[in-house]
């Protein structure tokens, strides 16, 4: 069931602003709170998430004809995250390319209610799982130098006898091909896979992992390699991540934990250019696994 | 007495109208320099021109609050005299990335009217402005008598810029960096002082990443005599800061380094007897990575201590106890919610004198840890004389803040922030304006309010009715109409600073608050429903002020997604970069 939606806009004005609306809306989501850290995704009076994240300009081309199907499933089914115009059967609406922008062919958004944040918590609270925190920009109120510190100062604590510090601040930059920018994402706020896909998925608005959990299935930590490649072969972009080596894997490849130690950034490729990644993924997977006793 | 000789002039008898000064000047020359408030000097320059002139003349020390609301031009002008500055630039929200880079707050332009204006410029405060190392470098060369820079949240210099200041400031006695965005290419910077230099008094680098020598340090603290404040970096572990104890026992102010080490038990009691040593020492800060293991060290100067800001170690309740019940004079405490309800509940039972307490968050993203509505509760039940309070928390009741507005009512500054936008009361659901309303309705004295959490108009109206002192608000993720922010623009009559973000509030709001703009310093709204038109509208009745907007990029034109509007006598802004508009 999803989530009754709150305004979580407050723009409220009129259909000409309905698609930034409708954006503003998920991306202003109280639990959501999608704002990245640093940079916005679309801007402001960017398009309607029905046609996904277009931004000015035509930086981001989000939605992919193969995924979109998908990508509405993880909206209405799987991620009960997902603050809607409208109720959560909402069709997407014809998938464009970024440039197209007149062209919204969804059904008619009811008049957002004037309040932006009157959520009415009980129904988002009632969400059993807690949400992966995201990131509002410049939210709370806190100085970068006192952020990072802490970050750094928890790691430190937690990490006792572990080796797994590394840098001790797990922010991993995040980048999407045909993207102007890059993202910022904190890997020690989330805690499986699932919870970072959901929240890159957010972020980028169309994302491949995320499908996996659009069809309510729990899987395990860490994508089977066959689940992978049908990943792959369903849709148009794959999530791989750089690590310690300097090599590009897949994500989804190794247990969560090893994941997050050799993690030094993402990268959202087309999978076009991923698909020989995969075979050497697991293959450097099984050797880690062998020579690795951390 | 001739009325003439003393100067002093009787009304209505006829005397020249040219000679009716009330006092010879030198006497005002001589009465004003005892007079060292920028707002009572203010005043003063108000009562007549003769008045205004000898101020302008004797005055020494000048703040400006924002940079861009006069021109340095102008300051030189009407104040010939000055040695010290005080300079703010960016809006404050820059503190949390919502003013992007390039946006101003240029110190150059400012230095260089003061190269030729104050040649004997002794003192620079910065807070907010972008500094560059080419700055510093002037300014460590133009100004032979420089003495004492402060930066606090600044960014654009690096560890070079340091150097220059070590290396041609010749009498200095004063740097204090803090919390900046800075380069820190390491390096030796602290190396560059001269070894004739010796009248540091306040050395301040405790938030720079790179490691220094510690030689330069030790040869830096050793001879400068007159040093009491030292507040080093996490770079420098306990050892050493036994050793900078040894050379400077008359410190007043100490941020240590890191408690990481492993002390042999020699090491440990030498420390202790360092710190017993330090009889001055009323504020002790840092405490990188303290465990109960070494924190006892300090416990020999507690006793004395004032301030103590734990902000950056994250202790739980019992080592905080631990100190806390050597503290009895705490006035001013920072801490770390990792302390949590029962951290506070020793805060209640130990600090009696307590006046100032902050609470900051270790993770603002993990819903289990921190510090809840029964921590403040607990701490305004010992704590009569709070008047300050900054607390990060999960959640909040109605109930705990009424509670606390009747047991310290005396509150000057609270800033709550419930860390989850528009967060309910979460014992009723219901929204947090009844608690602000409590605030403000017994905190009569109350100056400055930042409010969270789920809130309606109502809480506005309470604020506007109430409000009367208040002079800064912060407000984020709140309100249901235009009405709010009217509420406060209408009712409030002593704003001066108004910061609003991801509010419901349009251009009625905004324009509700046009007599008010030119008694403010500065409002600030962002992600709010505010349109182009509604700025161009503020812009046009009000010339007097700059009413700025941010563009983003792409994004609907109609929209005014970030506004600044700020009185000013310099006009809009020559330096302003291509996102900037002013209308």
């Amino acid at each position: 069931m999803s989530v009754s939606i709150k305004e979580h806009d407050y723009i409220g004005l009129s259909e000409a602003n309905m698609e930034k609306q409708a954006y503003e809306m998920i991306y202003n989501n109280k639990d959501l709170n999608l704002k990245a850290t640093e940079l916005r995704l679309g801007l402001p009076g960017s398009e309607s998430p029905e046609r996904e994240v277009v931004v000015h300009g035509g930086a981001i081309k989000i939605m992919m004809a193969g995924a979109k199907r998908g990508f509405s499933d993880a909206i209405n089914g799987g991620s009960r995250k997902w603050a809607y115009a409208g109720d959560g059967g909402q069709e997407v609406g014809s998938v464009k390319h970024s440039g197209q922008e007149t062209d919204v062919s969804v059904s008619p958004v009811p008049a957002l209610p004037e309040r932006k944040t009157q959520v009415s918590a009980k129904p988002n609270r009632q969400i059993s799982s807690p949400a992966p925190k995201q990131q509002v920009v410049g939210w709370p109120p806190i100085r970068s130098f006192r952020k990072n510190t802490m970050a750094v100062s928890q790691t430190k604590n937690e990490e006792e006898g572990d080796q797994k510090m590394g840098s001790g601040c797990l922010y991993v930059k995040v980048s999407m091909d045909g993207a102007p920018y890059l993202r910022k994402v904190d890997l020690e706020i989330y805690s499986c896979y699932l919870d970072l896909s959901s929240a890159l998925e957010k972020m980028f608005s169309c994302f491949t992992i995320g499908q996996y959990g659009s069809h309510g299935v729990r899987t395990r930590e860490g994508l089977s390699e066959s689940r992978l490649m049908d990943l792959l072969h369903g849709s148009e972009y794959v999530l791989t991540y750089e690590d310690k080596d300097g090599d590009w894997m897949l994500v989804g490849d190794v247990p969560w934990d090893m994941f997050i130690a050799s993690c030094k950034r993402m990268r959202i490729m087309k999978s076009s250019d991923a698909i020989g990644l995969a075979p050497r993924a697991m293959e450097k997977c099984r050797n880690r696994t062998e020579a690795d006793n951390e | 007495m001739d009325p003439a000789a003393t100067g002093v002039t009787v009304a209505g008898t006829g005397a020249d109208p040219a000679k009716t000064t009330m006092f010879p000047e030198e006497f005002l020359k001589r009465t004003f320099s005892l007079i060292n408030s920028d707002k009572d000097r203010n005043s003063v320059s108000l009562v007549c021109k003769d008045w205004y002139n000898v101020e302008r003349m004797s005055r020494r020390h000048v703040s400006i609050r924002n940079c861009y609301s006069v021109s340095p031009e102008i300051v030189t002008a009407r104040f010939p005299a000055i040695r010290s500055v005080t300079l703010k630039g960016k809006p404050r929200f820059s503190d949390f990335n919502l003013v992007p880079d390039d946006w101003g707050a240029d110190v150059q332009p400012w230095l260089n009217v003061f190269a030729t204006a104050y040649p004997f410029l002794e003192e620079l405060r910065l807070k907010r402005m972008a500094v560059s190392d080419e700055s510093l470098e002037f300014l460590a060369l133009n100004f032979d008598d420089f003495k004492a820079l402060s930066m606090l949240s600044c960014e654009g210099f690096s560890t070079l810029g340091l150097e220059a200041i070590a290396t041609h400031c010749k009498n200095l006695t004063e740097l204090d960096i803090q919390e900046n965005g800075i380069d820190d290419l390491g390096g030796d910077w602290l190396s560059y002082f001269p070894e004739n230099l010796t009248s540091l008094e306040v050395l301040n680098f405790s938030t720079l990443t790179s490691e220094v020598s510690f030689d330069a340090l030790e040869s830096l603290v050793s001879r400068c005599k007159s040093l009491r404040v030292l507040k080093v970096n996490r770079k420098i572990n306990l050892e050493q800061l036994g050793k900078l104890l040894v050379l400077a026992p008359q410190l007043i102010e100490l941020g240590t380094g890191t408690f990481l080490e492993e002390l042999v038990s020699g090491s440990v009691n030498g420390l202790e007897n360092a710190f017993s040593k330090c009889g001055n020492l009323v504020t002790l800060s840092s405490f990188w990575d303290a465990t109960l293991l070494h924190l006892p060290v300090v416990y020999p100067v507690c006793g004395n201590l004032t301030f103590l800001n734990l902000s950056y170690a994250n202790i739980g309740p019992d080592e905080l106890e631990q100190i806390l019940g050597r503290s009895k004079r705490l006035v001013r405490l920072w801490v770390v919610d990792t302390v949590g309800d029962k951290g506070l509940e020793a805060v209640g039972s130990h600090c009696p004198l307590l006046e100032e307490l902050r609470v900051f968050p270790v993770d603002p993203f993990d819903q289990q840890l921190g510090v809840t509505d029964s921590g403040l509760v607990a701490v305004s039940k010992g704590c009569p004389k709070l008047h300050y309070i900054l607390y990060f928390c999960q959640r909040m009741t109605n109930a705990a803040v009424i509670t606390v507005a009747q047991n310290c009512p005396n509150f000057t500054h609270f800033r709550l922030c419930i860390m989850n936008p528009s967060e309910p009361d979460y014992l009723t659901n219901e929204p947090m304006d009844e608690a602000f309303g409590a605030i403000v309705k017994t905190c009569t004295k109350l100056e400055r309010l930042s409010v969270s959490g789920l809130l309606t108009d109502l809480a506005f109206e309470y604020i506007g009715k109430y409000a009367k002192n208040l002079e800064t608000l912060s407000v984020a993720f709140a309100g249901d109409s235009d009405l709010g922010m009217e509420y406060v623009m209408r009712g409030c009559p002593k704003l001066k600073r108004v910061e609003i973000r991801d509010c419901p509030f349009g251009d009625s709001a905004l324009l509700s608050g046009l007599t008010q703009y030119e008694s403010m310093r500065s409002l600030w709204m962002s992600d709010c429903n505010v349109t182009m038109d509604g700025c161009k509208k503020l812009a046009e009745e009000m010339s007097r002020l700059n009413v700025e907007v941010i563009k983003d990029e792409g994004g609907d034109d109609r929209l005014a997604n970030k506004v600044y509007v700020y009185r000013t006598v310099a006009g809009p802004r020559k330096d302003a970069p291509p996102f900037v508009v002013t209308l």
